[in-house]
């Protein structure tokens, strides 16, 4: 009778997944109060992933106070592979039910990212991704934001005129993938030529060598597209050669916005639009682990848009980015829900929200 | 008598120290973290060690000789393109290819001992040339190994993980090699005094390339575990086995002069080195403190060395 019973519970607890996977689709009703969210981050070595770190452990910080999850923790590797490989080990020892990755290779962690999977754990990757098919993705479409960029000089332009591409860091999928949209998307206007191109490898200094480098050699250019942490430095290469300033996209830092708050309270103004990945990424992929431990239904991939910044909104930015910077908001758990729903329905993703003041 | 005893004393405490840190290691980390005791726990605490032993062991075979090699890192990132890549597509090209890079060690040996060049520049020039064949056989992260190769890293051998079966096996074996035939004297003698080794008939060329080429098959094997590890290739991803070598052969007792070394305490050190990050986790102490702590390891024996030889004299 005893046993009967126990059976019967038994069967309860089996069966119970199966009726929550089969319930509406956003119902996010396990609680998540006594879990752990873990980060694994390959390199904090720069001001993108500094601002990354923070907005982590701002987003971790207020679901932790708030009794959301019971406790995170930030490991970082020094850009090697197989030290955050050995540091994901450790954390599926350590018993944490989700490990948000920024990965240091797109391949080199699949195994550990496997058997991390294998003892239950959620993996979540984000900015950097890793191809391990068991993890969910956080990812940028950069092939849209070429295309992007394309659109709007070419209407810009009038169709027609000579542009100067700024790459970055070669043989990385980010830099391939902005490039193939700026290509693709330039091919439908065939009087606007790609007069060169120069990897920039999304620092200003550098950017400002190659662009410098490579000017005298370049018949009059009209606009330049970007790839973000390059636009400051390519006006300063185009003005230290004499040469009027081409319309030049920018890249969401602080030095690019100021800048081009410069530039258009000159005579004329100065059109151009921003654009780039969101530091602030980082608290969307920690709701969406979030997320996914409460049960609700989250796609293997979670597209994010672009932080994109019009000049309407030049102000409320430039007040919001620290000195140094890169434009980011902290992305809330019910943006991040309707994010999630948004991909699910293939609807257009939600607006992003602008922050007053540094957050 | 006294000379002799003290020296008997040094050698103990040659292996002796770093086997007493290695069990306080484990112990803080089992007492931490039980989880670690099981077998699936030691295989994830201790899965990457299998490249960083082998690595060792091919620092160690250099540094018998008194050189010193900073290219194991990048030729670890060049065999596992090499795995990634040809050894799935083209079996046979890929092992030919593998087996050519044992032989290009060996010919460096040749190359730094009749033209009488230092082996740190040696390396660091073969470091550039190991990266930029690596980019050339795969210019982006990808590929797939052959798929026995990841089977076998998962394989879990009876009583002991793979990971612990397969550093005792390679110490006792190295032990058995370097320590206990006459040729392996020999080989030791090399670095330790060279015109004596020379003056009894044996030639130092055939020595030097012996050593170097076991460094290159220690590397191969070492590379092929980090590509069934990671199950794809990159052709940066070895990059740290270079200091992380170097150290393992220290803390274990080894000394730059050449003629010293231990195998089993070189495979202590690359466990001591690789647990310093883990131990760190576990008392959730930032990770950036690891590299501070691994170099830091590494002055402290240094140092604690210095000090014995001192109270020794």
């Amino acid at each position: 009778m005893k046993l009967k019973k126990c059976l019967t519970g038994a069967a309860i607890s089996a069966a119970l997944p199966l009726v929550l996977a089969g319930a509406p689709a956003h119902a996010a009703d396990v609680s998540t109060a006594q879990d752990g969210i873990a980060l694994s981050n390959s390199y904090a070595g720069n001001s993108w992933r500094q601002q990354m770190l923070k907005m982590w452990s701002l987003a971790s910080q207020q679901a932790v106070s708030g009794g959301v999850i019971a406790k995170t923790k930030v490991v970082n590797a020094d850009n090697s592979a197989p030290q955050q490989a050995s540091q994901i080990g450790d954390l599926t020892l350590e018993g944490w039910k989700a490990i948000v990755i920024d990965a240091a290779s797109p391949t080199a962690l699949n195994g550990v990212i496997q058997q991390a999977c294998n003892a239950h754990i959620v993996v979540v990757v984000f900015d950097s991704l890793a191809t391990a098919p068991c993890a969910y993705k956080v990812a940028y479409n950069y092939v849209d934001m070429g295309k992007m960029e394309a659109d709007y000089v070419a209407g810009k332009l009038g169709g027609k005129g000579n542009v100067l591409e700024v790459r970055g860091i070669a043989g990385t999928s980010v830099d391939d993938d902005i490039h193939q949209g700026i290509v693709e998307g330039f091919a439908k206007y065939q009087d606007i030529k790609l007069v060169a191109s120069v990897h920039g490898n999304w620092t200003q200094s550098i950017a400002q060598k190659e662009v410098a480098g490579i000017l005298p050699t370049l018949p009059t250019v009209n606009a330049v597209v970007t790839q973000g942490g390059d636009g400051y430095g390519t006006y300063q290469a185009f003005k230290a050669a004499g040469r009027t300033t081409p319309l030049i996209i920018m890249g969401n830092r602080q030095d690019e916005l100021a800048l081009w708050k410069q530039l258009s309270s000159g005579s004329g103004g100065y059109p151009t639009f921003s654009l780039s990945s969101a530091p602030g990424v980082s608290s969307i992929a920690f709701w969406v682990a979030q997320q996914i431990l409460a049960g609700a239904k989250v796609p293997k991939t979670v597209n994010v848009p672009l932080l994109v910044i019009q000049e309407q909104d030049l102000d409320a930015w430039l007040k919001a980015v620290p000195e140094g910077g890169v434009s980011t908001p902290l992305y809330s758990q019910q943006w991040t829900e309707d994010l999630i729903a948004a991909n699910l329905s293939n609807a257009a993703p939600p607006a992003s929200p602008i922050p007053n003041g540094v957050p | 008598m006294s000379t002799q005893g003290a020296r008997h004393h040094g050698s103990v405490l040659r292996v002796g120290l770093p086997a007493v840190a290695l069990i306080v290691m484990l112990g803080a980390i089992f007492t931490m973290q039980p989880r670690a005791t099981s077998y699936f726990g030691l295989t994830v605490l201790l899965n990457f060690t299998l490249p960083a032993i082998f690595a060792a062991m091919a620092q160690m075979a250099v540094i018998t000789v008194g050189d010193i090699d900073l290219g194991i890192g990048p030729f670890l990132s060049l065999v596992n393109c090499i795995a990634a890549t040809l050894l799935a597509g083209h079996p046979l090209l890929g092992w030919l290819s593998l087996a050519a890079l044992v032989g290009a060690y060996a010919l460096m040996g040749a190359l730094i001992h009749v033209r009488r060049l230092p082996s740190i520049v040696v390396t660091l020039g073969a470091s550039f040339v190991w990266l930029g064949l690596a980019l050339l056989v795969l210019p982006n992260p990808g590929g797939a190994p052959p798929s026995w190769l990841p089977a076998l890293l998962s394989w879990k051998p009876p009583l002991l993980p793979l990971p612990v079966l397969a550093s005792i096996l390679l110490a006792i074996c190295g032990e058995l090699l370097l320590m206990h035939t006459s040729y392996g004297v020999v080989l030791r003698g090399i670095g330790g005094n060279p015109r004596a080794v020379a003056h009894t008939g044996w030639s130092l060329l055939a020595g030097r390339m012996v050593l170097y080429a076991v460094a290159g098959a220690c590397g191969v094997v070492a590379g092929l575990a980090l590509t069934g590890l990671n199950t794809a290739g990159d052709a940066t991803v070895g990059t740290q086995y270079t200091l992380v070598s170097i150290a393992a052969v220290i803390v274990g007792g080894g000394e730059f002069v050449g003629g010293i070394v231990t195998p089993v305490g070189t495979v202590i050190g690359a466990w001591i080195m690789l647990l310093a990050g883990s131990l760190l986790s576990f008392l959730n102490i930032s990770t950036d403190w690891q590299l501070s702590v691994q170099g830091g390891i590494l002055i402290i024996v240094l140092g604690l060395r210095a000090l014995n030889r001192w109270s020794g004299a």
